[in-house]
Formats: structure tokens, C-alpha cells, sequence
């Protein structure tokens, strides 16, 4: 829905099989969309045949010993959507709530409902079925006076079904959006200098996610993302001793929360999932890696072998990826900033190929002084470095600040691959951060 | 494919009921991939999909319906299905005040026939040339297709072989350069050709790299950088709907400022490779000027926003971003980069840019692959990866000294659900200063 008017609905049925060979020292893949016998039988052959012409020159030796044979399922919480025109008047209503003042120049109101079957079979006797479901609603509201334009958006990323539109806040949204963005259109500039920062849930998703994820994530660390997504400033000897953050930092690979985007029970390559400890008490412990990194590298890793759909083959993604929640309260947080800026939800981000020099910027902000908060700030941008932002992190929220967000398209691979990711954190407080806003 | 498209559109027109419009479109492909990892193979594979889209109009009430299709007699009964689901889903449906379809029947058709070598002579090639280099890359080739048809009798079709080896050498972290081998006929002396440049550009990350603090510098962006820079742009920079809700980064440019007089910049599809059609059957101009001299020109305006504001559509697609980007060249001799940069940056690639300020054009990002610090008109030594953040009105704008009289077409080597098919054609660009940050 958008201003106050149906887009016209679209719905897509994307099925495929990838059929994978692996023989003495090669593998090779072939994807189709045709799905019959014949179909099936010609991907195999194409795949043997890329096994084969690449058996003596991979970065690994593959070996069709060592296929897995995973058995087990999934399925996401939450009920089957219904209902087409309930679901209309709820984004007109929203749409409709948001034109408060003539200073609002889009309203933006839709669902996205997904429904995901992943079937994983090998000629060893594996299965492994695994059915997800997505009710994914978004809401955008911008407001414009002369030069300056400013946006608020609802982005709500979960597994589950209808009842994630109310889990969401989803209802009421679109006044409070168009509330928001008015006074940010009203707000002075964000101010420069170092100070606090505290960073909301659903930005420390997006801090976790380029400046924790990427670093570890297996693959980068041996090299294979180099001529795209990037490689990392983290190497193997750093595991084990390396100090990421303050003593109050403690990250984990969680596949086990309910409705966290990349719950699953096994991976794409047929790794059952468990939760693993990734940097604990600040240090730095294990990487991101699936079984196919793990014996490269000569490193444990986790279950996160994942593929984008069943034209892309799997390689390393972030998966779950959480800050563990932490001692203070969201009142202790604020009370303990002398100067400092509050910000939420992501709008900028930009971050090194090593992932190390970033920066962020996020839509809204809230001047700290004195423990107090004091007032909304437009264009809250902060820039800092991955290898020491973390330890200047001072307080960690507790589990009433603890919050689930993710990502839906995080782009990496070649070829190339947009996936989603979960990311649940609760606020945080950071010390002497690089805080600037927008240009004038 | 193309007959097997356009029978299907023929048979399912065949079915339709009084009242009803039938569009269709196909994206297909049959793509070979090989990454490359330290000259070595990581993965290889073929993809073939095919993506039919049936989009039903009826009483100004349309919706639009998605099937993987297997390329065989069985896509008759998918596409079927979608029909039967669209009329379903229209019953619910409100008319749709900004809807424009093509109703003027306008049939194109472009095939491109390329000399595709074989993915595991690519391969052969590719590992031989990586012998005593670190090379980390990514070959990607076959064939594109896609196809446009409605009950209206119109028939659109576009089909192109191509390739495109992505590929960087690797010095020490975070030293690398990067290069690129794209087009329809393989040629493997050209390839070895190319390979050989870039491994004599690695030569020169040898030196220890000069680590640069922050502040303002004189800079050259190469075409790739600027290729970035200009990409970040097209985030809604050129699209009429952005322009009309005020979200455009070029939303200044609607008020006043201007961009160097050096800048003639357009959406140039005569000689782009992407398809001349768009998803609603309109066919493209050969060229739209989006800036003019500096000045803010024609916006794309796809059929949805033609019909919202009361312009006239151009074909763009439902994004309203470019496919096929031109920038005029300028005076600048290639081979005089280096002298009038005389002490500055060289810098050869941007990478992971963004706004920092989207209504006010400031935008930042990274240096990466070879970039390189020169003094006196002579590269002296790379420089570590750095952070730039700085108003495209000052870049392009008052520190625009001149742009390069030639030009490199860069294939967009985008593999996102489907191989990209846009181009670039861009010169390099001298700047005054560029704003360093971190």
C-alpha cells in the first residue's frame, strides 16, 4: 500500500534442485528448474563432469567418503496466513494514519509473507526436511521541508506467522512513524566530537553483523571472498587469545531462538546446528565456518553452510549471530551518560573489505547530557574501527533490553548471494565513539 | 527458448477470458560459474533457470504471479496455474488508478551470438595464469535471455552470449588489484593480454604502502572508482518517483545546485547490452539525458510513476534506475593522468559506498585494490585502504578539473538472483580534493 493506494499484488513460486558431485579430489554442482527425471538426471551429469575437470585443481581435496548422512526436520513457529482482505485494510489503515501533516510526502505500508521448503538428500542415506516461515512487515513514512528529507521506517524481521504482525508493534504504526520523522525534519543536526554512544538493539543488529559476522566468517578468513565481499582482519592465530571487545562482550552462533531469522536445525550442507560460544569475557574464541572450512582451516566452526536459494551453492553466512544480554538496565545506561548520543535503526552503513574502519549512520537519534535525554538529533552518523570499537564497550543492557532483529539481504558470494540473517542484542553503551551528522 | 516463450504466451492468450490482458515476461539463463581462490578452483557449476512472470489485467485490476518454469511441455500447466491464481487474487482487488500498460503493439527482437570458449578451458587458462600469483576471481558465462509478450500481439525478445572474468592478485593484506575480461567472444591472447596488465600493476604494490592521514587530497578516480561513485547515485538519484516524494540524493540539484558543467550524463540504451524492454511491454528510447551540462535533465520515468504524476513514461523499469550509464568523456589525455595529477591519489577502486547525509549528496566509502600515492607525476608507493566522505557537489561539482578523453564499458559483473546485464561507459576524473576521514 502506498500513499493510500493498493500496489498491485505479486506473489512468486521460485523452485529448483541443485544437484552436487563429489568425486576422488573434485566437486562440481549443476541447478535447474526443470525438475523432471530427465531434467534431474542431465544436472547430475553436468555436475560429475565439473567433478571431474576439477578434481586436480580445487583448494581441497574432495573426498566422496566423507559425504554426510544427516536425517532429521524443521519448522518454523507461528500459523499459516489467511485471509487476503483483512490484511489490505490493515496496511490502508496503517497507510491512511500516517498523513498527519502536509510535510509528509510518502506513506509506505506492506507485508511480505514467505514460505521456504528446503529438502537435503545424499546418496548415503541423508534427509533432512526443513519448512520455514517468514511474516515479514514493513512500514516507511518520509517527511520533506525544502532541502531536508527525512525517513522512519519499521522494518521487522522473524520467523513466524500473522502473529509476527503483532509482535511487530505493526498496528499504529504508520502515525507513529510520521510522528517521527517530523520531528526529525524539526531536529538540529547531530553534534560532532567523542562521546557516548548508545546504541539501540536494531542497530547493534547491523554493528554485530559487519563488524563481529563478517570478520569471523570462515571463508573471508582463508581467503575466498577476496576479489569480493572481502577478506578480514581477523587471522587463525588470533583464536583463542585475542581480546575483541571489553569483558562485558559475549557473542554466540545461536541457531536455537524461536523466531530468530536463521534458526534452523542443519545447515545446507547437512551440519546439524547447535549454539557455539564465538568470543566470550572479550575474547576471542571461535570462527564462523562450516564443515567444509572447518577441515580447511584445521579449525572448529559452526553449522552455517548456507545457500541463498537452489541456484547458489552453500558457503559461509553469519547465520544467528548474538550479543549475550548483560547486567545494566536501559534507565542505568542513559543515567550513566554524561555526554553522549542515543541512536536507532540503521539508514547508513560502510565498512572496509577487512572489516575494520566503518561507518554508520542511523535514522533516528537523541542527545544525551547529564543521564538525561534531552532531545531528538536528525543525521546521527558514527565511524570507528572494528579492532577497537568493541572494547570500548562499557555497559551491556540487560535481558528487558535484549531484542531480536536480522537482516534480510546480506550480499556475498560468487556467485553472488543475497541472504537473511538473524541478529538479537540488547542496547549497549560504548565510550569516546567518533560522532558526527549530516553535511552543512 | 524463444519459440517455447512465445508459444506459451500464444496458447495461454488462447484461454483468456472478455476483458482480460495477459502479460508476460521470461528471464532465463544458462550460466557456467568458477570462483577462484589462490589460483585454484573453489567451486564451479552451471545454473540453468528460467523465471516466467504472468501478469493479468482485467477491469483496471491487475496482480502479477512468478513460476519457475522447467523449459518443457509441463510449463503449460505451471503458467495455467498462475493464471487460475491471479483471477483468484483480482476479486479482492480495488481498481488501480496508476495503472499503464503498453497497448500499442511494438515487436523487437536482438540476438547476440557470442564465441563462448568452454568453462573448463576457462578454467585451464585461468589456472595457468595464476602459476606464482595469488589470484582470487570469478569467471561467469552463457546465455541470457529475455523475453516480453502480451495478448495485445506484441512479442519482444532479447538474447545475448557473454562472459565476464572477475578476477584480483594478491600482494600483502590488503595490497591487491583488480581486473576484469568481459564481452561475447573469448579470445584467449586478449585474456592473457589482460592478465599480464594487472600482474605488472601488482608489481607495483611491492613497495611499503604510505599510510595516509586524514584530510583533503588531490585525487584520480579511475573509471571503476567513479563507476562507484556514480552507482550510489542511481539509488534513487535519476528516478522520477524519488524526485516527486523528495528522497532523491540529487535533491538539491531540484533546487539550485549543479554538478561541474563537465558532467552530460545519460541512460544510454542503444549501446548498452541490457534489454531494449521493460516488464510492461514499453520499449526504450536510444538515450535519456539525466544530466545535462552540470544541470539536472530528464528523469527516468517508469509507466507507474507516468501515470501517478502526469508525465510521460519512458520504459524505465519499475526501479527507475539505469541500466546502460554514459558519461561524456572530457579533455584529459590518458596518457597525461598521472602528470596532471602531478601529487595526489590514484585511486583505482571505491568500495562499500553509502549516504551520509542522502538529502544533502554527501556520501561515504573505502579506497580498495590498487591505490596508490603519487608525487611529481610518478606513482611512489600504494596506500592503505582509506575512508572518504565528501558531497558529490564537491567532487563532481567544484572539484571536478576534467575527465579523461576515453572511455572503459564496464559489464556490471552482478550475479544477484540473475546475471546483470548493465553496462557502464565511463572516463577516469581529475579531482582537486577529495575528503579523507579514517
Amino acid at each position: 500500500m502506498r500513499q493510500d493506494t493498493i500496489e498491485p499484488p505479486r506473489q512468486s513460486i521460485d523452485r529448483g534442485a541443485m544437484l552436487t558431485a563429489i568425486t576422488e579430489g573434485g566437486s562440481g554442482y549443476c541447478a535447474t528448474s526443470d525438475l523432471s527425471v530427465s531434467g534431474l538426471q542431465a544436472a547430475l551429469d553436468r555436475a560429475t563432469t565439473w567433478a571431474e575437470a576439477t578434481s586436480a585443481k580445487s583448494v581441497v581435496r574432495f573426498d566422496p567418503q566423507r559425504m554426510p548422512a544427516p536425517r532429521g526436520e524443521y519448522a518454523s513457529p507461528g500459523a499459516a496466513s489467511s485471509g487476503r482482505s483483512a490484511l489490505h485494510d490493515l496496511l490502508a489503515e496503517e497507510c491512511r494514519r500516517a498523513k498527519i501533516d502536509d510535510r509528509i510526502v510518502e506513506r509506505y505500508a506492506a507485508l511480505e509473507l514467505v514460505e521456504d521448503e528446503r529438502v537435503y538428500l545424499t546418496n548415503t542415506g541423508g534427509e533432512v526436511g526443513q519448512q520455514f516461515r517468514f511474516t515479514l512487515p514493513h512500514a516507511s513514512v518520509t517527511a520533506n521541508q525544502g532541502v531536508e528529507t527525512q525517513t522512519r521506517t519499521l522494518e521487522h524481521a522473524q520467523q513466524g506467522g500473522l502473529e509476527q504482525i503483532e509482535r511487530a508493534g505493526f498496528v499504529g504504526c504508520g502515525e507513529r512513524l510520521a510522528d517521527e520523522a517530523l520531528q526529525l525534519l524539526a531536529a538540529p543536526n547531530c553534534p560532532s566530537g567523542r562521546m557516548d554512544l548508545l546504541l539501540m538493539p536494531d542497530q547493534m543488529m547491523l554493528q554485530i553483523h559487519e563488524s563481529i559476522g563478517h570478520p569471523l566468517e570462515l571463508d573471508r578468513i582463508l581467503g575466498d571472498e577476496r576479489n569480493y565481499a572481502g577478506t578480514s582482519f581477523v587471522t587463525p592465530d588470533m583464536f583463542g587469545r585475542y581480546r575483541y571487545g571489553s569483558e562485558l562482550l559475549n557473542v554466540t552462533y545461536d541457531p536455537t531462538l524461536p523466531h530468530e531469522l536463521a534458526s534452523y536445525a542443519f545447515d545446507d550442507d547437512g551440519t546439524k546446528a547447535e549454539k557455539v560460544w564465538l568470543i566470550r569475557d572479550g575474547i576471542l574464541v571461535a570462527p564462523l565456518g562450516g564443515a567444509l572450512s572447518q577441515a580447511r582451516a584445521g579449525m572448529p566452526g559452526t553449522a552455517n553452510a548456507r545457500a541463498s536459494g537452489w541456484n547458489r551453492p552453500p558457503i559461509d553466512r553469519m547465520a544467528n549471530l548474538n550479543v549475550e544480554p548483560g547486567a545494566a538496565s536501559f534507565s542505568e545506561m542513559i543515567a550513566s551518560v554524561r555526554r553522549g548520543v542515543l541512536m536507532r535503526t540503521n539508514v547508513s552503513w560502510s565498512i572496509d573489505d577487512s572489516r575494520n574502519k566503518f561507518q554508520f549512520g542511523c535514522e533516528w537519534g537523541e542527545l544525551i547530557e547529564d543521564g538525561r535525554r534531552v532531545g531528538v538529533v536528525r543525521n546521527p552518523n558514527y565511524r570507528g574501527v572494528s579492532a577497537t570499537f568493541w572494547r570500548s564497550l562499557r555497559m551491556v543492557g540487560n535481558a528487558e533490553t535484549f531484542e531480536v532483529h536480522g537482516t534480510l539481504y546480506c550480499g556475498k558470494g560468487e556467485p553472488n548471494q543475497a541472504l537473511h540473517c538473524g541478529h538479537a542484542a540488547p542496547a549497549c553503551v560504548f565510550s569516546e565513539v567518533d560522532i558526527f551528522g549530516g553535511a552543512e | 527458448m524463444k519459440e517455447h516463450f512465445f508459444e506459451l504466451a500464444d496458447r495461454l492468450a488462447r484461454e483468456l477470458h472478455a476483458g482480460e490482458v495477459l502479460l508476460l515476461n521470461l528471464s532465463a539463463e544458462h550460466s557456467d560459474f568458477v570462483r577462484f581462490n589462490k589460483g585454484k578452483v573453489r567451486q564451479a557449476g552451471t545454473v540453468e533457470q528460467r523465471a516466467l512472470s504472468v501478469h493479468l489485467v482485467r477491469a483496471r485490476r491487475h496482480a502479477a504471479s512468478t513460476v519457475s518454469i522447467a523449459g518443457n511441455d509441463d510449463d503449460l500447466e505451471l503458467a495455467r496455474a498462475a493464471l487460475s491464481r491471479l483471477r483468484d487474487a483480482l476479486t479482492d482487488l480495488p481498481e488501480d488508478p496508476w495503472l499503464l500498460i503498453a497497448e500499442q503493439p511494438r515487436s523487437t527482437s536482438s540476438e547476440r551470438r557470442g564465441a563462448l570458449a568452454p568453462a573448463e578451458a576457462v578454467v585451464e587458462q585461468a589456472v595457468a595464469a595464476a602459476q606464482g600469483r595469488d589470484l582470487v576471481g570469478f569467471h561467469a558465462g552463457g546465455t541470457i535471455y529475455s523475453g516480453f509478450a502480451n495478448s495485445l500481439g506484441q512479442r519482444n525478445w532479447h538474447e545475448a552470449d557473454s562472459f565476464n572474468f572477475d578476477w584480483s592478485f594478491h600482494a600483502a593484506p590488503g595490497q591487491a588489484v583488480k581486473s576484469s575480461y568481459a564481452g561475447f567472444d573469448w579470445d584467449r591472447a586478449a585474456f592473457a593480454e589482460r592478465i599480464d596488465a594487472s600482474a605488472a600493476q601488482l608489481a607495483r604494490l611491492a613497495t611499503a604502502p604510505r599510510r595516509l592521514e586524514p584530510g583533503e587530497y588531490r585525487a584520480y578516480l579511475a573509471p571503476h572508482a567513479l563507476e562507484e561513485l556514480i552507482g550510489l547515485l542511481c539509488w534513487g538519484g535519476f528516478s522520477a518517483r524519488a524526485h516527486a516524494t523528495r528522497q532523491s540524493p540529487l535533491l538539491r540539484m531540484a533546487n539550485g545546485n549543479q554538478l561541474s558543467p563537465k558532467v552530460t550524463l545519460a541512460e544510454n540504451t542503444a549501446e548498452g547490452v541490457a534489454p531494449g524492454f521493460q516488464s510492461e511491454g514499453f520499449v526504450k528510447p536510444a538515450n535519456v539525458t539525466l544530466i545535462a551540462n552540470g544541470r539536472l535533465a530528464d528523469a527516468l520515468v517508469s509507466p507507474r510513476s507516468a501515470k501517478e504524476y502526469g508525465l510521460a513514461t519512458n520504459a524505465a523499469n519499475g526501479g527507475e534506475s539505469p541500466e546502460s550509464l554514459d558519461l561524456a568523456p572530457g579533455q584529459l589525455p590518458p596518457g597525461d593522468v598521472l602528470a596532471a595529477l602531478d601529487t595526489g591519489l590514484y585511486i583505482s577502486n571505491f568500495w562499500y559506498l553509502n549516504f551520509s547525509d542522502r538529502a544533502a549528496g554527501r556520501i561515504t566509502g573505502m579506497t580498495r585494490f590498487a591505490t596508490f600515492w603519487v608525487e611529481g607525476g610518478r606513482i611512489a608507493a600504494p596506500v592503505d585502504p582509506m575512508r572518504f566522505d565528501d558531497s558529490i557537489y564537491r567532487m563532481l561539482g567544484e572539484n571536478l578539473l576534467e575527465l579523461t578523453s576515453s572511455r572503459e564499458l564496464l559489464f556490471d559483473p552482478s550475479t544477484y538472483e540473475e546475471r546483470s546485464t548493465s553496462t557502464a561507459r565511463l572516463p577516469g576524473a581529475l579531482l582537486r580534493s577529495l575528503r579523507l576521514t579514517l
